[in-house]
């Protein structure tokens, strides 16, 4: 069987035909997905950074470690699949709603104008 | 619903953009003119979704085949110091894939089938890597030139539409900071060093100008994807145009340490602003990308052989049955 003649010897050395082989993933062969979040320092909030495929919550956690924590400073990860994520997909529901809920913000509340007219009425007397 | 349920059906199957609804399209639109992204699960033109998988898709594989011109030299790494950086470079480049992986995964096409598109050859991946590196000083001028021009590419791509894809790249580009600092010493080392080392990365040099010249693709004249892709802000620059902005940034820095290029015809026009070249053999290119380049069989060849060899790993890690349970008697 003729051989592929590569310049990298681990490539010399495997011996690969030179004729195309044929290899075929099957569906799910790598795994189901694993969302991963990333906490950098203690005090600090996990932050979703993306995902990773394995075979259970120990493994993602491995990969999870060797992708997203490898080159800086990591307190702690957590990985959950994908699978296990509940949301509701474009719901709107919620800042539609947004401009009518101004009283929850600290800006709706004004008392500078009340305090200077009492001050005003305050001089009168 | 619980995240990862959305496959939407026949994504290869090309729909024209003028068979979508014209309301959802121009809205669309308009969120992209807005500078807003476009997230998973935002309605999108089929059309929109094919081409960004098309792309970081053939991204991912050019991370994935890229690692392997500059793996071959870990084992024989001039040194610790470089070895440690190699590997370091080497397994960046391969996180690469799988982080573009998974951002063309959430627009519904499984990381296995992408993988299968690669390994079959249907998918193709950046023609620069079909070319090998003889010597360690080609290492030095990739990781130096091709991450440059990568850099170029990417940081480009980052400001585009997709949610996911920018997302990726922007952590691709930090890490490749590191790439281009690590690439820019090796090539000094040389390049100040004995004749005999100034000699061998003006050669590496010599030999992957062309391929260099390749990187951002054929004049803009010949692509195919017009400019529906610049609208819709998939494409953010013009092959051209990132073409000039890497010679801008990286000529003058080669003429700096006294090396050439092979292209007597290189200069800058100082009326146009812009870098005049030889023909860098498009015709060679075209042969490149048809699968006639020096190492398109082996690249593919290794990445059949390493999911082959793999298989049984993840078979045996599927496997698994759950916790062990001791007897209780
Ligand atoms: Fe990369
Ligand atoms: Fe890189």
């Amino acid at each position: 069987m003729a051989t592929i003649k590569s310049l990298d010897p681990r490539v010399a050395r495997a011996e690969l035909p030179t004729e195309p082989t044929e290899v075929v993933l099957n569906p799910e062969e790598q795994w189901e997905t694993y969302e991963v979040f990333h906490q950098k320092k203690s005090g600090a909030r996990h932050i979703h950074q993306g995902t990773v495929h394995a075979p259970s919550s120990e493994l993602a956690y491995t990969f999870a470690k060797e992708q997203y924590g490898r080159r800086d400073q990591t307190y702690s990860i957590w990985v959950v699949k994908t699978s296990q994520v509940f949301t509701v997909e474009n719901d709107n529901s919620l800042y539609k709603t947004v401009p009518e809920k101004q009283y929850r913000n600290a800006g709706f509340y004004k008392v500078r104008d009340k305090i200077e007219k009492f001050k005003r009425q305050m001089n009168e007397h | 619903m619980y995240g990862g349920g959305f496959i939407p059906d026949d994504i290869d199957k090309k729909v024209p953009v003028d068979q979508e609804d014209p309301v959802r399209l121009e809205e669309f639109q308009a969120r992209i003119d807005a500078g807003e992204k476009i997230e998973p699960h935002d309605w999108m033109p089929h059309e929109y979704r094919r081409q960004l998988i098309r792309l970081i898709e053939q991204h991912a594989h050019s991370e994935i085949i890229g690692a392997l011109p500059e793996g071959t030299w870990i084992t024989r790494a001039p040194g610790f110091r470089r070895k440690l950086s190699l590997l370091a470079k080497v397994q960046d480049e391969v996180g690469h894939a799988q982080l573009l992986y998974n951002a063309a995964e959430t627009l519904g096409k499984p990381r296995e089938a992408m993988i299968n598109d690669l390994l079959s050859g249907k998918s193709k991946y950046s023609n620069v890597f079909n070319y090998p590196a003889k010597t360690w000083a080609d290492t030095a001028v990739i990781a130096w030139l091709i991450d440059a021009a990568a850099i170029v590419n990417q940081t480009t791509n980052a400001k585009g539409s997709y949610g996911p894809y920018c997302r990726a790249l922007d952590r691709i580009c930090q890490e490749e900071s590191f790439h281009l600092f690590y690439g820019y010493e090796s090539v000094v080392t040389l390049a100040t060093g004995t004749e005999q080392q100034r000699a061998m990365v003006q050669e590496a040099l010599t030999r992957w100008w062309k391929p260099i010249m390749h990187f951002h693709g054929p004049p803009d004249t010949s692509s195919v994807h017009g400019n529906q892709l610049e609208r819709w802000k998939v494409k953010m620059a013009s092959n051209d145009a990132m073409r000039q902005t890497f010679l801008n940034m990286y000529v003058p820095k080669i003429w700096e340490l006294g090396l050439t290029v092979p292209d007597p015809d290189l200069k800058k026009n100082e009326e146009t602003g812009q870098w005049e070249f030889g023909d860098p053999d498009w015709d060679e290119f075209w042969e490149v990308i048809k699968g006639n380049g020096p190492c398109n069989h082996e690249r593919l060849q290794v990445r059949r052989k390493a999911e082959e060899d793999g298989r049984w790993v993840r078979e045996a890690l599927m496997a698994r049955s759950g916790k062990q349970v001791l007897p209780l008697s």
